[in-house]
């Protein structure tokens, strides 16, 4: 019923990269807020971005590329068509997270954390989405999955690699 | 008259379809020419019943639950005829897990419009800023104190004294954070309330802005919760539009503007310190304290930072006074803590409760135990830094020296339960990994002693020198207890222990490797 949704990022341009970090250069602290929106538009952060972010900052380049590093949502290259993560943090584990996360890698033929090589499914753990009473979790693309099972997990798979 | 249907848009209720739900009825409704008003709500925090849908009545709003899609014919029949249905649940506020609550600070959470700033009025929002205004700073700084709230982000620390010290520190400039990177596994009341009651947060906030003299706030929320981030902008905007945000708030003289900014990932970003590098723009690495961030805060000026809850709290206590909040509870810990009650739970969900109330209660009684049917074994509270509970301290109640003096912690209110299959070593084990992965990086003890107790404790489980192994993870976690700087490393220990001590039977060495020999 859900149809299929289908993130969709430019492709990396140097003027578009500049008119991004210049939009949110002007606020306080702004390393975070210009990754994100780095990665909103591109899916992921581009090399070529962080000299761009240290000059628009006056930083250096190795402070942004720390920053960039610290934290695990900023990607270093595009993931796959359809990023599927799996919740597992402790009440998912509870809840039957575990057998869960090992059906779908198995489904897949990638552990988590890794990308199906025709490049459509990325799978990734998260730990924890707050969704912890109607556990085990997922989130597809943005979309948010709760009361995981068998079946469940299978369909979202599916629609993963589709 | 159009029938007022109302249909949660909290994070939990969408991931179990409130959001087909809501086309549904509308869809359905149109076909069969009934006129229907759709307000979508937070949630009321009975996760098992969600997505839970109610219909105002007479008696009050009737409600249904779990719905699924193909229940919605049936359901709007019901409805519209006052007729009975499988689902039905009675009046929600009637039903007895909520009502017997006591609902100060998520009073309104799963009742109003999180969109609408007249909702939120209509409903006693920004009374306590009012009172508020016409007290000004000492008098505030007096019901904070005197109402007894501690953190709700898990250290308990007196939230009067906190601004106390910011207000009295000299500055250009001072600020206001809101903690609400929520990492820990097994609590959501801080997205719950961010999704079902925004104003609420902004309230407490401005609250703090006018007692200390700030007149910025941040908000920071963590990625992983979109739903929350989306809700408090949106309030934001609206609180910004009505005057409630901005100049000469709400027609006073005071001024307090906030925005949100979104984490990127890192758990110990969580920690107050690290969580002001990473609103500088920074990675979070922890800060040494002192300088605490009441002196030395965000960009080197006083700050506030306080967790959601704890200024969710704030509109109630001035709104009541300190001492409505402040007769709830027992011992140091006064008022109410929003507990949330995860994992393998029949009945799981956000109860909101005056402290003392015991562990056994929470998840027997009002928990149902598991929801596979089988015994409850283990429970962690607090975290990925709390203790594992056996049974045999189910009559620890809920306070934050009770728990203490147990070798546990309350932490954010979080609850996990585990039934009899699971596996304590494995549970150890993860809480390690945990720490590696998440580990700032900064001290020793953390980083390498987290990394090595992973690889100690697969040997454990390998059956490799059980004993000798055992005590190297006790040694290891010593160090890392005494040897940290902040909770990451320093509590740790505190699930990985407790399993070794209350389920010590996981542990034993396995019968020796002679028998495959047979
Ligand atoms: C590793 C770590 C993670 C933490 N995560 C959070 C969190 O997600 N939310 C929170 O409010 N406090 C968290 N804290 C506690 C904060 O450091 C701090 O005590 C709290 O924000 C103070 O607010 P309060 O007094 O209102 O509780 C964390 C602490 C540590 C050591
Ligand atoms: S205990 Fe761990 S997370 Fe905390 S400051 Fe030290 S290294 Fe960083
Ligand atoms: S632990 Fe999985 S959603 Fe919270
Ligand atoms: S920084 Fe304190 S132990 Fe390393």
């Amino acid at each position: 019923m859900t149809a299929v949704y289908e993130p969709c990022y430019d492709s990396w341009e140097e003027t578009r990269g500049a008119e991004i970090i210049a939009e949110h250069a002007g606020q306080e602290g702004a390393t975070l807020v210009i990754l994100h929106a780095l990665q909103e538009a591109f899916g992921y952060v581009p090399e070529a971005a962080i000299p761009m972010v240290a000059q628009a900052l006056n930083l250096s380049r190795a402070e942004v590329h720390g920053v960039f590093t610290f934290y695990h949502d900023f990607r270093h290259k595009p993931a796959g068509r359809h990023v599927l993560k799996l919740c597992r943090a402790e009440a998912c584990q509870a809840a039957g997270g575990d057998a869960l996360a090992a059906r779908a890698e198995a489904k897949l033929g990638v552990s988590l954390g890794n990308t199906t090589a025709d490049d459509r499914v990325t799978l990734e753990p998260i730990y924890c989405l707050g969704l912890c009473a109607t556990a085990p979790s997922a989130m597809l693309d943005g979309r948010l999955i709760g009361r995981l099972d068998e079946k469940r997990i299978d369909a979202l798979v599916a629609e993963a690699r589709r | 008259m159009n029938m007022k249907i109302f249909i949660p848009r909290d994070a939990a209720a969408v991931a179990v379809g409130a959001d087909d739900i809501a086309v549904a009825f509308e869809q359905v409704a149109a076909k069969r020419g009934l006129p229907v008003e759709i307000i979508r709500t937070g949630s009321r925090g009975l996760c098992w019943l969600e997505p839970m849908i109610e219909v105002a009545t007479p008696k009050g709003r009737a409600a249904f639950g779990p719905v699924g899609t193909e229940d919605v014919n049936s359901v709007l029949e019901a409805m519209a005829s006052n007729g009975p249905h499988a689902l039905r649940l009675g009046i929600a506020d009637e039903i007895p897990w909520l009502k017997r609550q006591t609902r100060l600070t998520f009073a309104r959470c799963g009742v109003i419009d999180p969109r609408s700033l007249d909702d939120y009025r209509a409903h006693g929002g920004y009374k306590g800023l009012e009172r508020a205004v016409s007290l000004g700073p000492d008098a505030i700084l007096n019901e904070v104190t005197a109402s007894g709230l501690r953190g709700r982000g898990g250290a308990g620390f007196p939230t009067g004294i906190k601004w106390k010290t910011v207000a009295q520190a000299k500055a250009d400039r001072k600020f206001i954070v809101c903690n609400a990177d929520e990492g820990d596994s097994g609590t959501f009341a801080d997205r719950m309330i961010m999704e079902g009651d925004p104003f609420l947060v902004i309230e407490g906030m401005t609250t703090s802005g006018i007692t200390v003299g700030a007149t910025k706030g941040y908000i920071y929320i963590r990625s992983e919760y979109p739903h929350a981030v989306e809700a408090m902008k949106a309030a934001i905007s609206a609180a910004r539009r009505g005057g409630y945000l901005g100049d000469k708030i709400g027609g006073s003289t005071y001024s307090f503007d906030m925005e949100v900014r979104v984490g990127a990932g890192a758990y110990v970003c969580g920690e107050e310190t690290s969580l002001l590098e990473s609103l500088e723009g920074r990675r979070g690495l922890v800060r040494a304290k002192p300088p605490l961030p009441a002196h030395h805060g965000l960009f080197g000026k006083p700050t506030v930072i306080n967790n959601v809850l704890s200024f969710a709290a704030i509109p109630f206590i001035l709104t009541e006074g300190a001492k409505a909040y402040a007769d709830f509870g027992m011992g140091r810990s006064r008022g109410t803590m929003p507990i949330q009650l995860a994992g393998n739970i029949r009945q799981g969900g956000l109860f909101e409760t005056a402290f003392g109330v015991t562990l056994g209660e929470l998840v027997d009684d009002i928990g149902g135990g598991t929801f596979t049917g089988r015994p409850v074994r283990a429970v962690q509270v607090g975290g990925p830094l709390g203790a594992y509970f056996p049974r045999a301290l189910f009559d620890t109640p809920f306070d934050y020296e009770a728990f203490a003096a147990r070798d546990g912690l309350i932490g954010h209110g979080g609850i996990v339960v585990f039934d009899d299959s699971v596996d304590m070593r494995k549970q150890a084990r993860f809480a390690m990994e945990f720490c590696a992965v998440e580990s700032c990086g900064k001290c020793t003890p953390c980083r390498i002693g987290s990394t090595r107790g992973v690889e100690t404790i697969e040997k454990i489980i390998r059956g490799e020198r059980v004993t000798e192994n055992l005590a190297l993870v006790e040694d290891l976690c010593n160090t890392m207890k005494f040897g940290s700087l902040c909770a990451l490393g320093g509590f740790t220990p505190y699930p990985v222990l407790s399993a070794l001590k209350h389920f010590r039977e996981d542990f034993a060495p396995a019968p020796t490797t002679l028998q495959a020999a047979e």
